[in-house]
């Protein structure tokens, strides 16, 4: 019951899905839709899992006084403050419209989600400029490759080359097409192999890992 | 229409949380601390609304009750109970008793996942990627001439060779040294590419913030007197703050890598 | 120890700081930059320009706020060009933080092609907003065969059969192709999903991340058009006549990327001056 069943189910739901691609006569592509409308439904219980995972660890974390556990206040703040303002509770406040067309959930996406999201990831842009200083060095012929290929790429559209600019761009344009293509088709073909390999060890059974322990 | 100064508050605010995330290029604080803490909140929080409007709501119980009274689930598509039910199964993940129960919905939702893979991975990123590559160098002048027959070669050769450095367990010796060797130079030319491209992408990120926060304090400028003074305080006493404590710091403790 | 390795061990707070300075003042100066149209990005618009009125598309808007610097600029410019021609639009987006942007870039194009061109578009009869759901492999598939297995209501609640705009379309046979603005992984299944099982039309638009890293599939004619980054939404802004921020970003681009480029330049010459006195192995 615990490990067989799942086991079977797998291996059934994988089997189906691999030979339905080759069979795609009515019955099957019946049963095809039939099986992706369930999956999708179960897939948004999944996302809930991962909020309320998130929940469960930051209520712990303020119960237990954990380090900096008063930052776990903001957000659990944050989150049930947009659950409100999403939710149809604004309209004893006499908000107009509720739910994802409400004021609030609008403009806190807009202008507290959006600039932070936005902000936090463009930080890279400094820690790749601080990678490139310290950490972008020619120290052997491979390494020197490397490098050369992407100051190409990266002069490109500078308009201060002159007539070199032309040549920079033309080389650009055949490494990204030519020996940057080989290199990510041969990268791509080796996932793609490493991919069908680990979707029968699942299929099979051999691979469990998405089981857990007991 | 929303009036200006609303919106003038909206983008301050906006603009105030970036520049407590920046403020993180410094060092960690509890400006950032907060504002990160905020962003995760939030953010969580949007992704309940927008599971619940536009995924539970549509995809289940709209479907079962149609509008009904919720005891009265026979006038809709009762059957989607069953999912429902798989659905729920997850959330004894939690315990730890009953836990193999979620293994169910897991199994069925990888076993779908994983099916659907193998022909179409094997399809579209193994077969089509080899077919295409292995095709005879074209040399007319209307495909590009000879430069172009040389660089399908190059991309024959940089393929096998790059797919030799990954499978090939042999020793990387003489003939299969060489052969790797080749395969590893495609590859730096691949990463180099990437890494170019990389850098437009990060800065990319930064120049769009500070088009915003140029746009945030323009909108001030025009929006009128009172606006733009409060704008430009902002700034001065932001940039202000930055120097004193660049200065105080760089004076204090000598400078180091880090 | 010379200026050079004094340089190569500065507080990486100053690289910081002067990169900061050099984008805001290439901001503020006024500068252009030329650009050459790629022909990546150019049969992009060409599909784009070749449609008919009344031609439909669907644009899948994958992207998070996090990766709105490159995207935004390529969803506008698009968006702006299909509503320009009548092309009727569905418009999906599969990243969980993506609908709040891709209902604010549908609704700004639709109020600025009212005021520009006089275009007066509806909802639900020229466009169509149908939102988001989770695990794009299995949506993507799910469209092929009828968006209502995915999509039963659009964003707003509104049951999908009762849009205009959605008689008669049924699956990705009924649209002449999808444009898909993503900065998420979730290309991989819309390559090998949807135009790998159901040959739909797929032209991408990628973040400067991972566009090096699609060319091989632009080369296999899986995808027929590739937009990557800053860049490409730049030179489709110069397509569209149109431009925009990316357009101004990249003057910015010229000036960063010089800076950076001197970076790299100082800390190799402090690097092989430690080398040749021994302290660098």
């Amino acid at each position: 019951m615990k490990r067989e069943i799942p086991l079977l189910i797998v291996f059934v739901a994988g089997c189906f899905m691999a030979i339905q691609f080759f069979v795609p006569h009515a019955s099957s592509e019946y049963v095809y839709e039939f099986v992706m409308d369930w999956t999708i439904i179960i897939g948004v219980f999944a996302m809930a899992l991962g909020i309320w995972s998130f929940v469960k660890v930051s209520l712990n974390k303020i119960n237990r006084r954990q380090e900096n556990w008063q930052y776990s206040i903001v957000a659990m703040a944050g989150l049930f403050g947009m659950i409100v303002f999403g939710s149809s509770i604004m309209k004893l406040f006499g908000a107009t419209q509720v739910g994802l067309e409400s004021y609030m959930f609008k403009h806190f996406f807009d202008y507290v989600i959006i600039p932070l999201h936005a902000t936090t990831f463009s930080l890279l842009a400094f820690y790749i400029a601080s990678a490139a200083f310290r950490a972008f060095k020619a120290h052997s012929l491979m390494a020197t490759v490397l490098l050369v290929s992407a100051l190409i790429i990266m002069l490109r559209f500078n308009p201060f080359l002159g007539p070199v600019g032309e040549y920079v761009g033309d080389g650009a344009a055949w490494i990204l097409n030519y020996p940057n293509m080989a290199a990510k088709r041969a990268i791509g073909i080796g996932i793609g192999l490493g991919m069908v390999a680990t979707a029968l060890k699942v299929i099979l059974g051999i691979e469990r890992g998405y089981m857990g322990s007991d | 229409m929303e009036s200006e100064w609303r919106i003038f508050l909206w983008t301050t605010l906006s603009v105030g949380l970036t520049l407590s995330v920046f403020s993180f290029l410094y060092k960690d604080n509890p400006f950032y601390r907060f504002t990160e803490s905020l962003y995760v909140g939030i953010a969580t929080g949007y992704m309940t609304i927008i599971l619940w409007y536009t995924g539970l709501l549509p995809t289940l119980i709209d479907r079962i009750w149609i509008g009904q009274p919720w005891w009265q689930f026979w006038g809709g598509k009762w059957w989607y109970i069953f999912p429902g039910i798989l659905g729920l199964m997850m959330w004894f993940r939690f315990s730890k008793k009953k836990a193999w129960l979620s293994r169910y919905p897991i199994a069925f939702y990888i076993g779908i996942s994983m099916g659907a893979a193998i022909p179409l991975e094997m399809k579209n990123r193994v077969n089509e990627q080899l077919f295409n590559t292995f095709i005879s160098p074209d040399f007319s002048a209307m495909a590009g001439g000879f430069w172009n027959g040389i660089s399908e070669i190059i991309i024959i050769i940089g393929v096998l060779t790059g797919l030799f450095y990954f499978f090939f367990s042999v020793p990387h010796k003489g003939v299969f040294g060489t052969v790797a060797k080749v395969g590893i130079y495609t590859l730096m030319i691949g990463f180099g590419a990437s890494f170019g491209y990389t850098v437009m992408g990060r800065i990319s990120l930064f120049i769009q913030r500070v088009q915003t926060i140029r746009d945030w304090a323009s909108t001030g400028i025009e929006g009128g007197g009172g606006m733009s003074a409060i704008v430009w305080i902002f700034v001065l006493f932001i940039v202000l703050l930055v120097l004193i404590e660049m200065i105080r710091h760089m004076r204090k403790k000598p400078t180091e890598a880090v | 120890m010379n200026i050079f390795e004094k340089l190569s061990k500065l507080d990486r707070r100053w690289v910081f700081l002067i990169l900061a300075v050099v984008v805001i003042i290439a901001l503020l100066v006024d500068f252009k930059t030329p650009l050459r149209i790629n022909k990546e990005v150019q049969s992009v618009y060409d599909f784009m320009e070749a449609l008919e009125p009344g031609d439909y598309i669907q644009m899948s808007i994958d992207y998070d706020p996090g990766t709105i610097a490159e995207m935004h600029p390529m969803t506008y410019a698009i968006l702006e060009q299909a509503f320009k021609k009548d092309v009727k639009v569905i418009i999906t987006a599969l990243s969980i933080n993506g609908p709040g942007m891709a209902e604010k870039a549908m609704l700004d194009i639709m109020d600025s092609v009212r005021i520009l061109y006089g275009k007066e578009l509806v909802y639900g009869e020229d466009v169509a907003f149908l939102g988001y759901k989770p695990y794009p492999g299995i949506v993507i598939l799910s469209m092929g065969q009828n968006y209502r297995i995915s999509f039963p209501q659009d964003y707003y609640g509104t049951p999908v059969d009762d849009l205009p705009i959605m008689k008669g379309i049924i699956n990705y046979d009924d649209v002449k192709g999808v444009i898909l603005i993503t900065g998420t992984s979730g290309v991989d299944f819309w390559i090998s999903y949807a135009n790998g099982r159901y040959d739909v039309e797929l032209a991408v638009g990628l973040t400067g991340v991972m566009a090096a890293d699609y060319y091989q599939y632009l080369r296999s004619g899986q995808i027929f058009g590739l937009m990557g980054g800053m860049l490409g939404a730049a030179e489709y802004e110069l397509l569209v006549k149109k431009p925009g921020p990316a357009m101004e970003a990249m003057k910015v681009q010229v000036w960063a990327h010089i800076v950076i480029i001197v970076f790299i330049i100082i800390g190799n010459i402090g690097y092989f001056i430690s080398r040749r006195k021994g302290g660098v192995s």
